[in-house]
């Protein structure tokens, strides 16, 4: 059972242009009669609802068929409770966004730039239960501010994820994008082809993200994945990647759809494929217990030795790319992925950013874009991804926006 | 209803809607020879939108009773407080006539009507001739079906009630060697094709009758050559061209896009207005229209949820930019009335500029004249990677399949084809299109804009069409 509160700010040319609060909910039933199974989902927490929605699940198991793999529920396990709750936002209205946003807006005019996104704040609570004594329930908050800040040459992003709604600092995000979209203007035309870049955070997100995808259990057993043995030597040896759902550095969670508790599960242990992500069905198959992520992650990778400043200081020549736009995947066992970047794309030559570039997109595989990867010492939430920023050696790039 | 209108009135709204309705979706998903989902799903809700003081203010509920009914009207009242100071333009809607209207989109034969048991069947069939067919590892089926009722009333007396069914449907097989794993579907990858008409969608077309060469297909392009890289001449079959329609000119046509409105989410469009009635945006055989009024298409109503009736409207004509979709309020902007495109996902959510049906216009040829006329090209099949930046312009696609073709005849099956271009240019060299015996609506059920996102659906009329000069074979492979 999911119910969301969920309120939203949206703004473009530095004006509001939607403002919305949405109340929601989602019961999902799933049930098992001998070996069939089905499910149903209702939006309404009023019991005649729920009952309704218990009697549709139970009649579509019945009009299932034996499965003669089915793996019964999973039982009750030890969970940890995890601080994801702040008074600050669940008392946060539209008042809160809408001061929010003037700070945007009033930081990029002072600039002369226009700005546009959306500041969000989300009050969510999760509760499993099960006929075999699952019983796990967690409150969540948190507030995104996303920031496109646009001169007439060229724009600039940057965004924040927090759980506490008094520790956004709109300005600050507002003076990122604002510094970025400053550096924007007379873009060079970049031919396309291979060049090393550094990525900023927002932009490794993407290709971790895309990489941990691959360490789906459920994906590796069914040879979808492009994983094809653990212990093997998968990219740099400088890249650490794990899913720990406690951990406070991102939005945490203590137990997945299934109840069960989130164990942190090592995906990529300096270069090395080291663990796969079950959930009970696929951790059955192996005759483990699930790590608890049938649903969302929390996925973190490792932080380097320098700062993002001296990644840029330490670098001859490279591309800075700030985000990705659109990416998607080309093929999926070889890690080919496809994008644009978006919102201030730059030259680094001799150690310091020279001149922005017009926007290009690359097509590559993901696996041979980190076989040499150097990290940044910062880390930052990207979404439900903690990432540091990455120079990698070589990213090809395969055509040009023409912006 | 009237309450949500009357309380938010009485708190000095200028004007109000509300929305109100449910969906009901039913799914049967099997993998293997085996059901590996069944699930149905109830959703219902209203929303409130008021305009006061020239700003929005929207809320919306799970809970539709009265209590709630006068909470959420005052929220979207306090919602449109709150943004009045950050508000510089004066919003304001395009007339429309108030109507108290009834509309259905009604099936032949209603799809929930059917047995779940007759669907598993006609699913296990099908996998069991895609796996007859070849030694393809994995096979999925998948059909699904909805239904909608939503009623929109508005303090300018609008009482509009809508109902819609549909019906969406696929077969996939996944086929793997020693080195690769290739997929071939159909009708479409994914969520499947979408329209709204009921089981009689389903029957036609003949997942039986096509499943044999899904599964033959999927394992030949396990040892199928790489497509080759170069410029060459591009033929893309229906689904695809729907694609390229959907991405490269549909959402390019939204006039929020155009003028900024969504420049902090998915971007803006190289369509600017000033290229309104002036831009030659493709070919002079390039005629496109966005239709809201086609029988059993996905993207088609009675009235959009601004209460504008559905409409054609010219968008691309003899190749030259015509016009942008539009709301009450975008239309107000330019002077216009609404050509009646503003669609939320849900009663429960903010409408948006969505597309229709935006529909490339039937030619004159066969897919047969364009190969024949073909010196040196790819046929592509159904849409496999799509990606596009944010301002509609740079793009690249791949396809399942491929098929090479070598002075009018096809010579091999070609994998991983992926082709990339800008759109003004791609679609000025679009040279033939196929004529109306081989067009058809596709239905794309899962269209997403705005932040937080709205999945929608829409559809595309299209017939196979051909494209000079096109870089293809994009990457290291």
């Amino acid at each position: 059972m999911l119910t969301n509160d969920e309120g939203f700010t949206r703004y473009a040319n530095s004006e509001v242009t939607q403002h919305s609060v949405e109340t929601n909910a989602r019961v999902t039933v799933k049930v098992i009669r001998g070996r069939k199974t089905g499910w149903a989902t209702g939006n309404s927490l009023a019991s005649d609802s729920m009952r309704r929605v218990a009697k549709q699940a139970s009649a579509n198991a019945r009009a299932s068929q034996d499965d003669p793999e089915l793996t019964a529920l999973p039982g009750p396990r030890p969970l940890t409770p995890v601080q994801s709750y702040c008074e600050s936002t669940a008392n946060s209205g539209p008042g809160y966004r809408a001061d929010n946003v003037a700070k945007v807006i009033r930081v990029a005019g002072k600039l002369g730039f226009q700005a546009a996104g959306v500041c969000t704040t989300h009050v969510t609570e999760t509760a499993v239960a099960n006929s075999i004594g699952v019983r796990a329930y967690q409150a969540t908050t948190w507030v995104d501010l996303t920031c496109v800040v646009m001169s007439g040459e060229g724009s600039g992003y940057a965004d924040a994820v927090v759980m506490d709604a008094d520790r956004l600092d709109a300005a600050q995000v507002a003076g990122e994008a604002s510094m970025r979209c400053s550096l924007n203007r007379d873009q060079l035309a970049l031919e396309p082809g291979e060049y090393s870049v550094i990525l900023e955070p927002y932009a490794a997100g993407y290709l971790i993200g895309h990489l941990a995808s691959g360490f789906r259990a459920r994906a590796y057993q069914e040879g979808r994945s492009f994983l094809r043995s653990i212990g093997q030597k998968i990219v740099s040896e400088n890249l650490t990647v794990w899913d720990d759902g406690p951990d406070p550095l991102g939005i945490p969670s203590s137990f997945d759809y299934e109840g069960q508790p989130k164990s942190k599960v090592v995906l990529v242990d300096k270069g090395v494929s080291a663990g796969l992500l079950y959930d009970s069905v696929s951790a059955a198959k192996e005759g483990k217990e699930s790590t608890g992520h049938y649903g969302t992650t929390n996925l973190l990778a490792g932080e380097g030795p320098v700062s993002r400043d001296d990644l840029i200081a330490g670098t001859e020549r490279a591309i800075l790319v700030t985000r990705f736009h659109y990416v998607r995947p080309v093929h999926p066992q070889r890690t080919i992925i496809t994008g644009m970047t978006r919102d201030g794309t730059f030259l680094v030559e001799h150690g310091a950013i020279s001149r922005a570039v017009m926007n290009m997109r690359f097509t590559e595989s993901v696996l041979e874009a980190l076989a040499s990867a150097d990290l940044s010492k910062e880390r930052r939430l990207v979404g439900s991804l903690v990432v540091p920023a990455m120079r990698l050696a070589r990213f090809s790039f395969t055509a040009r926006a023409g912006h | 209803m009237d309450l949500a209108l009357e309380t938010a009135r009485k708190k000095g709204a200028d004007y109000c809607d509300i929305r109100q309705g449910g969906r009901r979706f039913q799914v049967v998903r099997t993998k293997n020879g085996r059901v590996e989902f069944i699930s149905t799903s109830e959703q219902t809700g209203f929303g409130v939108r008021v305009l006061k003081d020239s700003a929005w203010g929207f809320a919306s509920s799970n809970d539709f009773c009265a209590g709630e009914v006068t909470r959420v009207a005052r929220t979207a009242v306090a919602v449109a407080e709150a943004s009045r100071g950050l508000v510089r333009h004066k919003a304001s809607l395009a007339p429309v006539e108030p109507v108290v209207a009834e509309w259905e989109a009604a099936p032949k034969i209603d799809p929930f009507e059917v047995k779940i048991e007759d669907k598993c069947a006609l699913l296990f069939e099908a996998e069991r001739l895609m796996k007859e067919a070849a030694p393809v590892a994995i096979t999925q089926g998948l059909l699904s079906c909805f239904h909608e009722e939503k009623t929109l009333a508005s303090t300018e007396g609008s009482l509009i009630h809508q109902r819609f069914t549909g019906c969406g449907a696929s077969i996939v097989a996944t086929a793997r060697s020693q080195t690769d794993v290739q997929t071939r579907t159909y009708p479409v990858q994914s969520s499947g094709d979408g329209v709204l008409q009921g089981w009689e969608y389903v029957t036609d077309l003949d997942l039986l009758g096509n499943a044999e060469r899904v599964g033959r297909e999927a394992w030949e392009l396990t040892t199928a050559d790489q497509c080759p890289s170069g410029t060459l001449d591009v033929i893309l079959k229906g689904s695809q061209m729907a694609i390229q329609i959907h991405e490269s000119c549909g959402h390019a046509v939204e006039y929020d896009r155009a003028v900024g409105m969504e420049a902090g989410a998915i971007g803006t469009s190289y369509l600017t207005p000033d290229k309104k009635g002036t831009f030659r945006f493709g070919s002079p055989i390039v005629n496109i229209v966005a239709d809201a009024t086609i029988p059993g298409a996905l993207g088609s109503f009675g009235y959009d949820d601004d209460g504008v009736p559905a409409q054609k409207v010219d968008v691309v004509k003899e190749g030259f930019f015509l016009s942008f979709l539009t709301s009450r309020e975008m239309a107000a902007t330019l002077g216009e009335r609404s050509n009646g495109t503003n669609r939320a996902a849900g009663c429960d959510r903010i409408p948006l500029i969505r597309m229709t049906n935006v529909n490339l216009q039937p030619g004159d040829y066969s897919l047969d004249e364009i190969i024949r006329t073909t010196k040196h090209g790819i046929l592509m099949d159904i849409t496999k990677s799509f990606s596009i930046d944010d301002r509609r312009y740079q793009f690249q696609f791949g396809t399942e399949a491929g098929w090479e073709i070598e002075d009018g005849s096809v010579r091999r099956m070609v994998k991983n084809p992926t082709y990339t271009g800008n759109a003004p240019e791609f679609w000025n060299s679009c040279d033939a299109i196929a004529a109306e015996d081989e067009w058809r609506v596709w239905g794309l059920p899962t269209c997403g804009k705005g932040d937080p996102v709205q999945l929608i659906g829409v559809g595309h009329g299209a017939s196979p069409a051909r494209f000079r000069h096109v870089k293809v074979g994009v990457g290291k492979w």
